[in-house]
């Protein structure tokens, strides 16, 4: 059996894949947060709840409506964003010329909303999501056996990353973005409807974690708390990545996937940590951020 | 030129601005008539770039009338206002530095038909077609001004707000921006100009409003002005 620092080599695969799989999650997420903290000055404290209810979106229509995977990929992302831009039109607006902290407050509390909501209806515990038929099964790729699903998940997440950033920094609507994430008053003063905007770009972002929240449900389970565990390593990730790059978010986000299945293999004590210690160093070293601008 | 307020293009009357508690611009009345270029004079703090952005909207507070060809602008929402028919060229320039040349280029929405081509901006700014691919605020302080003055030409706006468009240029980049000034009067842009140089503002101009602290004191022709020179030198403190 061949082994890398003593580690068998299997193993180390196989938590690689787990670390790029979460990553992948990561980079999703934290893509979302760092584009709407970037235009609405938000700390979208949220983000893990809606994550949440793409995930439940999808268990409900399948259980209720007899709607498949691929229908809830399109469907609860969609619902997440419309609920996502209620949010915003209802609460979020009054919020952006006052500090930031009455934004997180806010979301905080939306998060404890959701959740309970959840929670009355259907438990603590959680339900179980069915792979779909067309992603189970798995390959043996010789150094690690890939389960179809998961490859999928990496696949798509890095293709939906991608294109986020592709909208953003290159083409005419991501440059009204930039630009009105710069200087919103000089942007509204060319005729943009800048409200609208916002609206819009805070619907992406969530419909964003809705997106990943029904990628999740296969593998993790439906639970009214999924959101918030992850969502405190995700704010790590974009503090780590730094706020406003979007380049920087989704490496990030995969990096520390990575670096946390490391850890899982050689010092298995420290993987829940390991990602707050690099957050603890990068903010010492760099404040702003790997990838951030520098005030 | 004679100005006759029935051919107004910009229209205000008893306009009152604040920022929060001071109150800033004080019933302000002028007029500009479609195709002149006037200019607000007067010192530091007046109240001339608060003039420019209560037009857009974009003070805190408002009262009284500012008409665009006869429609109120006061009460419509922020976006609207520019839609009608306003190019916005602030003191700052607001260039944005994560938008590249074409990008800052492209960014202000077409309001309407008849705008410039970017071949007629390039040919008046040549140095922004060089430089189409460089991040926008890494072009020099006159670089910025030209990219800031071609932005609003393309839209189809017919009222261009130009706000002190020769603060700290050196001489030769100063001419150059005169000379767009001539294009574009010339072309049949109405320009409201706010300027600190008066030797500038009496080159292109056709009339010239006087503020002082929040009021407009006096109203001069191009015409009149070398024969008001020292009732000038006495508002502009000079
Ligand atoms: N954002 C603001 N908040 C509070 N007061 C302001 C603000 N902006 C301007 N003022 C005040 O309003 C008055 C007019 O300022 P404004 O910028 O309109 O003057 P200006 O004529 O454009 O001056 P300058 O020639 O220096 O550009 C000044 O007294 C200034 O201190
Ligand atoms: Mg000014």
């Amino acid at each position: 059996m061949t082994t890398i620092l003593g580690v068998p080599a299997q193993a180390l695969s196989g938590q690689l894949l787990l670390g790029l799989i979460n990553g992948s999650f990561y980079a999703m997420l934290s893509l979302g947060l760092s584009v709407i903290f970037g235009m609405l000055g938000i700390v979208n404290m949220v983000h893990g709840a809606l994550y949440m209810v793409g995930a439940f979106t999808a268990w409900m229509m399948l259980t209720y409506l007899g709607i498949s995977y691929w229908g809830a990929l399109l469907i609860a992302p969609l619902v997440v964003g419309v609920l996502g831009m209620v949010i915003e039109r209802v609460f979020l607006r009054y919020l952006y010329e006052v500090d930031h902290l009455y934004g997180l407050l806010l979301t905080f509390g939306l998060t404890l909303v959701l959740e309970s909501m959840f929670r009355y209806n259907y438990g603590a515990s959680g339900l179980p999501y069915p792979i779909p038929a067309a992603l189970r099964g798995g390959n043996d790729l010789g150094f690690v056996y890939l389960p179809t699903y998961r490859g999928w998940v990496v696949a798509m997440s890095l293709a939906v990353c991608f294109g986020t950033w592709y909208l953003i920094e290159r083409t005419r609507l991501g440059s009204y973005l930039r630009a009105a994430t710069e200087n919103a008053i000089l942007v509204e003063a060319f005729g943009i409807n800048v409200p609208r905007m916002i609206a819009l770009t805070y619907g992406l972002g969530v419909a964003l974690a809705g997106l990943a929240g029904v990628m999740a449900a296969p593998i993790y389970q439906v639970s009214p708390t999924m959101g918030s565990n992850l969502v405190i390593v995700v704010f790590a990730v974009v503090v780590i990545g730094g706020l406003g790059s979007i380049m920087g978010s989704i490496v990030t986000g995969i990096c520390l996937g990575l670096l946390e299945g490391l850890t899982k293999v050689f010092y298995p004590a420290a993987s829940n940590v390991a990602i707050f210690i690099a957050m603890a160093i990068v903010l010492i070293v760099k404040p702003a951020g790997l990838f951030g601008r520098e005030p | 030129m004679t100005d006759t307020a029935s051919a107004a293009m910009l229209e205000i009357n008893d306009l009152n601005s604040f920022y929060g508690e001071s109150h800033v611009l004080h019933n302000v009345s002028f007029h500009v008539g479609r195709g002149e270029v006037v200019t607000l004079l007067g010192r530091n703090g007046a109240g001339k770039t608060t003039a420019m952005r209560s037009i857009l909207g974009i003070v805190p507070k408002r009262c009284g009338s500012i008409r665009l060809c006869g429609k109120e602008l006061v009460g419509l929402p922020r976006y609207q206002i520019p839609r009608l028919g306003i190019g916005y060229v602030p003191e700052e320039r607001g260039i944005f530095a994560s938008l590249n040349v074409i990008e800052n280029l492209l960014l202000p929405p077409i309001i309407k038909k008849g705008g410039m081509e970017l071949e007629q901006i390039f040919a008046l700014f040549p140095n922004l077609n060089e430089r189409a691919s460089t991040q926008g605020t890494r072009l020099s302080g006159g670089e910025q001004q030209m990219l800031a003055i071609a932005r609003v030409l393309r839209t189809g706006a017919e009222l261009i707000l130009l706000d002190e468009p020769t603060e700290g240029l050196a001489p030769v980049i100063v001419d150059q921006i005169e000379l767009a000034i001539r294009t574009l009067k010339d072309r049949g842009f109405t320009i409201l100009l706010v300027e600190q140089s008066f030797r500038f503002a009496s080159k292109v101009a056709d009339r010239h409003y006087i503020l002082e602290e929040g009021h407009v004191v006096d109203m001069i022709p191009n015409a009149q002005l070398a024969s008001k020179r020292a009732i000038l030198n006495q508002y502009l403190g000079l």
